[in-house]
């Protein structure tokens, strides 16, 4: 049956067989062993050491929805890899941000980026934002014995709903539960302090200027406190990830328009090392 | 008990490839084209949703006359096949050779085995490439045989009527509205010569578009659009180069 796929042979009657939309309901009836899900692990103790991806987070605008990342690696106290990428277009109106074990999140990105553009291709629509999402936790709940091995995956989900023309943003937990957020979200290790600067700068009506700006401003609060949250690299030139979700579809901001952020966030602070203040009342 | 009566594997196979032509030409033709930015594919179609040309992956797109139903499993099997390879490999190892020759052992072994019923279906396999060179065309007939085209195909039942017409006359290197204009205008001619005009709701037209930023080249163009595309085509002949008045004048 393998040999066929990859030869010019004839195509298996898999491949013929009216059936789902799904490119991972294909895959676990023609080759299970292809996904990610049903690999087998051998008894271990203790957890595997294997870089693993920290703060991602994600803000709402009117019109919009801004997705980013930071840039650092860690296994253990070290630093694995310092310009890794954890924020990847699903499709043309959503993103997602991956926290947790690096190897593990980057082959399950490209397979729902796969599930989204096949479901697409196939039926000649694009699948609801609230459709992807669920797709998103399947998909993560098949993880759920590789996470209790340590090897856990969590990502964050925003996208642009063309249906009711806002951005929306969608957390997960490593069991696949998934939680809509208003306004703002993060996850990885230095989520808890990104979350606090998103609560003190979050406002009904940023631009889209101002919310690329607060999420950069809360990724380097993040990285201020959080040891395995990279901040902005100047020496390396290394940026976060910033990628923008409107109308017109998915952006990432080029590296200038990032460097320029950080840049201007890195200035101020170092005027005022714990960045801009909110009035007490 | 009877005896079967002998007939000829010469024969066989032509009756089982005048079946499969007969049930072909019942469909409208469509065309492919090659033009400076790309690959158009234009049909008259009166669905809106049943659509005779797909995305197949990023650079590959699918055109099919004949039976819906067969042409749609062929379709959904090429889709499976090109997203598998692409996430076993890499997505540059997807490429419309490779689709088309899995479509041709496909449609063969069917055509020669006698227990199924050939497919009535035609189909053209299509790859832009960086350049005008790197583009890619496979024609593939119901009995699984593979042609490799280069500027203008055919396809359908009144397809060589349509394209020894679109032979005289398809450049290199012509614009998106002057190939969709040349596509119409053969489109439109019926094989006893005479024509007919198809109003710009009855077509179907999709490119494979080098110059999008997107990795997935494949688009529709669909509504004003089109609209547009078909008055610039038109405006063009009266006031462009000579070569084109001629063309018009054999009309």
């Amino acid at each position: 049956m393998e040999a066929n796929t990859r030869s010019t042979g004839r195509l298996p009657a898999a491949f013929l067989t009216p059936g789902s939309s799904s490119f991972m309901d294909f895959l676990s009836e023609h080759q299970p062993e292809m996904l990610p899900g049903n690999r087998q692990l051998p008894p271990m103790q203790g957890v595997i050491e294997a870089p693993h991806g920290t703060t991602i987070v994600a803000v709402t605008f009117p019109g919009g929805v801004v997705l980013a990342g930071d840039r650092r690696a860690t296994m253990g106290n070290v630093i694995a890899q310092r310009d890794i990428e954890k924020v990847f277009p699903a499709d043309e109106y959503s993103a997602v941000g991956i926290a947790g074990t690096a190897g593990l999140a980057v082959e399950m990105v490209k397979l729902f980026q796969l599930e989204l553009e096949h479901f697409e291709k196939v039926e000649g629509a694009q699948l609801s934002l609230e459709g992807k999402a669920n797709r998103l936790s399947t998909m993560i709940r098949s993880n759920l014995g590789m996470a209790m091995q340590g090897l856990a995956v969590v990502p964050l989900f925003a996208g642009y709903d063309v249906d009711r023309g806002r951005g929306r943003i969608f957390s997960y937990d490593v069991t696949g539960g998934r939680s809509e957020e208003h306004n703002f979200a993060a996850t990885g290790s230095g989520s808890v302090f990104a979350r606090g600067a998103m609560k003190k700068f979050f406002h009904d009506s940023l631009s889209e200027a101002e919310a690329t700006m607060l999420v950069v401003q809360a990724l380097y609060d993040a990285a201020d406190d959080d040891s395995a949250t990279g901040g902005p690299d100047v020496a390396r030139r290394i940026y976060p990830i910033v990628t923008v979700i409107t109308e017109d579809g998915f952006r990432r901001l080029t590296d200038d328009e990032s460097s320029e952020i950080a840049r201007s966030i890195l200035e101020r602070r170092l005027e005022q090392p714990d960045g801009p203040r909110a009035a007490l009342l | 008990m009877s005896t079967p009566f002998y007939v000829s594997p010469q024969q066989a196979m032509a009756d089982r490839a005048e079946y499969a032509r007969k049930g072909i030409a019942r469909g409208r033709s469509l065309v492919v084209l090659q033009y400076a930015d790309g690959i158009v594919f234009v049909g008259e179609n009166p669905s809106r949703a049943l659509h005779k040309f797909s995305e197949i992956y990023d650079r590959i797109g699918f055109a099919a006359a004949g039976k819906y139903n067969e042409y749609e499993n062929l379709r959904i099997g090429g889709v499976r096949y090109a997203d598998l390879r692409g996430y076993t490999y890499d997505r540059d190892d997807v490429t419309a050779r490779g689709l088309a020759n899995v479509y041709a052992q496909t449609l063969g072994t069917i055509f020669s085995s006698a227990g199924e019923k050939p497919y009535e279906v035609e189909l053209v396999v299509a790859e832009v490439g960086e350049t005008p060179d790197g583009d890619q065309i496979y024609r593939l007939p119901h009995d699984g045989s593979i042609v490799d085209e280069h500027g203008s195909v055919a396809v359908g039942g009144n397809a060589e009527t349509i394209s020894s017409y679109l032979d005289q006359r398809h450049q290199d290197g012509m614009s998106l509205a002057e190939a969709l204009k040349l596509a119409v205008q053969a489109l439109s001619r019926d094989t006893n010569g005479s024509e007919r005009e198809i109003p710009a709701e009855r077509l179907e037209v999709a490119v494979l578009d080098r110059t999008r930023p997107q990795q997935r080249k494949f688009k529709r163009i669909v509504g004003r659009q089109l609209g547009r595309l078909l008055e610039v085509g038109g405006a063009s002949t009266e006031a462009e180069s000579a070569d084109e008045a001629e063309g018009s004048e054999d009309e």
